[in-house]
């Protein structure tokens, strides 16, 4: 019955339904990455400097002769898997402290969202880039660095939440029935808080893949994996040449995001119906 | 406006507490990066001679305990003393101050546009709510949301450079040009046209949703409509009574944001060969050069900051209701 509703009003946004349907384009080619062009991508398959269609290469090949349509879809992967776990780390940081800020109040919560503010001052990308390249690139650091400049809203989202709820009735009635700590904020008060939650980080997965972009384009991606970023890096300086080459990685960015930030205003619309429809700010 | 040196007091000492902040995390990056931390600052591993990695090490104290470490560096930072890059054999500082004034030439012509045509599209979306140019300027905004910059910025460049011919594809000015004064400007004007285009539309697009939201909010309002029954034009109540309020939101966010348009500035500056910090930064990162990375970090916080509170005071003309001094 519930699952019914989500679906009518979720459905009801036209473009959240195209922006799951690209999203499932991008998952299945992620996927069976492997399984389509089982070379690897780094692998020189073909004459270099070819263009679209040209010799049984669907989107050409770049400078070195590797094929642009392998490297897509095998940087689906590194999109995808980097986008959600920074985006998991990123939840697991803002909701703790955001927890903890608006559940015990007093100073916790000034000492905490001090702290969140120090983190939304920062310029983001300019730490990410500098904790990437003293870090090495590397899956690990890209994720955490993506995830520590990321989490600050998150954090905000989850105290407002924890302190609206924590005056209701139900959780006054867990708290003088003598329930610990714990129990409470994980049973009572997450699970009440979460739609907005699941709005922001698929919203934030999409910040995410486009940061991880970013750092590879700059030259700071994990050097082990194909990724979109790099491959429009790589490309850059011969653009006059081969438009090709950082064409369709970055359309291929382009449609990911523009997909993931779909997506998310179609929860909105599904999980928060109040507030959907008055547009986003 | 009594309370202006008050709240000006306010926002220096929060701005000197955020500054040690990152100092600090500056510091701590250094000794928790992998390897020596001599060897951090003096760029990657085994590129520098041992003698400047030694004089380093006396410098900061870095056999000292931990704490002192910290004490000798804010100090160094306190004085201006941003390190010395090995790699390009000159200080950080200065290295700096030559590449800050093309940044603050890109970001700030960046910032204006992304504000007033932000502004401009959020207004038009809202007063024509439901129509077609509404529908156009959403979908305007959610592909600049979703696009990387650096790829617009190529994309930008191959029609209009390549393409076209009509404007330079990267630099600051032509090179052995010999233009000066008014026809130099003409010239600096035409090579910043794209990379402010391509760094500012992100913004852009966030301006005039926000706008666009915040407009829809406020022109239901009693005050919205007392205007109306006064019998204001539509055009006057829509400019003077509910664009007024409805900035207010937009300024606040475009301040915060303002800061890290110098974190896009990195990428578009790498993609048109913009002389300033973000290529400096592409540089560093090129050749592993943290300290001045580092040094980029710690400027842009302070421009940051300078933003934040240039964007206070703005907010306060804008908005008589505000009290500094509160």
């Amino acid at each position: 019955m519930q699952s019914m509703n989500f679906w009518r009003a979720y459905a009801r946004n036209k473009g959240a339904v195209i922006g799951l349907l690209i999203m499932a384009v991008v998952v299945v080619l992620g996927l069976f990455a492997p399984l389509i062009y089982p070379e690897s991508p780094w692998d020189m398959v073909n004459a270099p400097f070819l263009g679209p269609m040209e010799e049984g290469s669907l989107l050409g090949t770049d400078t070195l002769g590797r094929d642009i349509a392998s490297g897509i879809a095998h940087g689906a992967r590194v999109s995808l898997l980097i986008g959600l776990t920074s985006t998991a780390v990123a939840l697991v940081i803002g909701v703790t402290l955001g927890a903890l800020a608006g559940f015990f109040g007093g100073w916790v919560d000034d000492t905490l969202m001090r702290f969140t503010e120090l983190f939304q001052t920062i310029p983001n990308f300019v730490l990410t880039v500098v904790l990437v390249a003293i870090f090495t690139p590397s899956q690990g650091s890209i994720v955490l660095a993506i995830a520590i400049v990321s989490w600050p809203p998150l954090a905000r989202l989850a105290r407002a939440e924890f302190m609206a709820l924590r005056s209701r009735e139900f959780v006054q009635a867990a708290i003088t029935t003598g329930q610990s700590n714990a129990t409470i904020i994980f049973r009572e008060i997450l699970p009440n808080s979460l739609s907005p939650l699941i709005v922001s980080s698929s919203l934030m997965v999409a910040t995410a893949v486009l940061l991880e972009s970013s750092l590879s384009f700059l030259g700071l991606g994990d050097p082990n994996a194909m990724s979109w970023g790099y491959m429009v890096g790589a490309a850059r300086t011969v653009i006059r040449q081969a438009w090709w080459m950082s064409f369709f990685p970055g359309l291929a960015i382009l449609l990911t995001v523009l997909a993931l930030n779909l997506i998310g205003e179609g929860l909105n619309d599904a999980l928060n119906p109040r507030v959907a429809r008055k547009g986003k700010a | 406006m009594a309370g202006l040196p008050r709240f000006l007091a306010g926002r220096l000492i929060k701005a000197i507490v955020i500054l040690f902040a990152i100092v600090v995390i500056n510091f701590l990056l250094v000794h928790a990066a992998p390897g020596d931390p001599a060897m951090v600052m003096a760029g990657e591993a085994g590129a520098a001679d041992p003698k400047f990695v030694e004089q380093l090490r006396q410098q900061f104290g870095l056999d000292r305990p931990l704490l002192e470490q910290l004490a000798t560096y804010v100090s160094h930072v306190a004085t201006g003393d941003l390190g010395f890059s090995y790699r390009q054999q000159q200080s950080v500082w200065d290295l700096l101050l030559a590449r800050l004034p093309a940044t603050l030439v890109l970001t700030l012509t960046a910032f204006v546009f992304a504000l007033v045509v932000g502004i401009v599209l959020g207004t038009l979306a809202a007063v024509r709510a439901g129509s077609v140019s509404d529908s156009a300027i959403t979908v305007l905004a959610l592909l600049a949301y979703a696009t990387p910059i650096y790829w617009v910025g190529l994309m930008l460049m191959l029609l209009f450079s390549v393409q076209l011919g009509w404007l330079p594809a990267f630099g600051y000015e032509t090179v052995g040009g010999g233009l000066s004064g008014f026809a130099r400007m003409i010239d600096i004007g035409e090579h910043l046209l794209l990379p402010a285009l391509t760094l500012g539309m992100f913004y852009m697009a966030v301006y005039a949703r926000m706008t666009r939201a915040s407009i829809l909010e406020v022109r239901d309002m009693d005050f919205v409509k007392t205007a109306r029954a006064k019998g204001l034009s539509h055009g006057a109540v829509v400019v003077r009574h509910v664009l007024r309020n409805a900035i207010l939101p937009v300024i606040t966010v475009a301040g915060v944001q303002a800061g890290h348009l110098i974190g896009g500035s990195i990428l578009i500056e790498t993609v048109f060969a913009w002389p300033g910090l973000g290529r400096l930064a592409f540089e560093a990162v090129l050749q592993r050069d943290y300290q001045v990375l580092l040094g980029i970090f710690f400027i842009s916080s302070v421009m940051v900051i300078v933003f934040n509170i240039l964007t206070d005071l703005i907010y306060s003309l804008v908005d008589p209701r505000i009290d500094l001094a509160r």
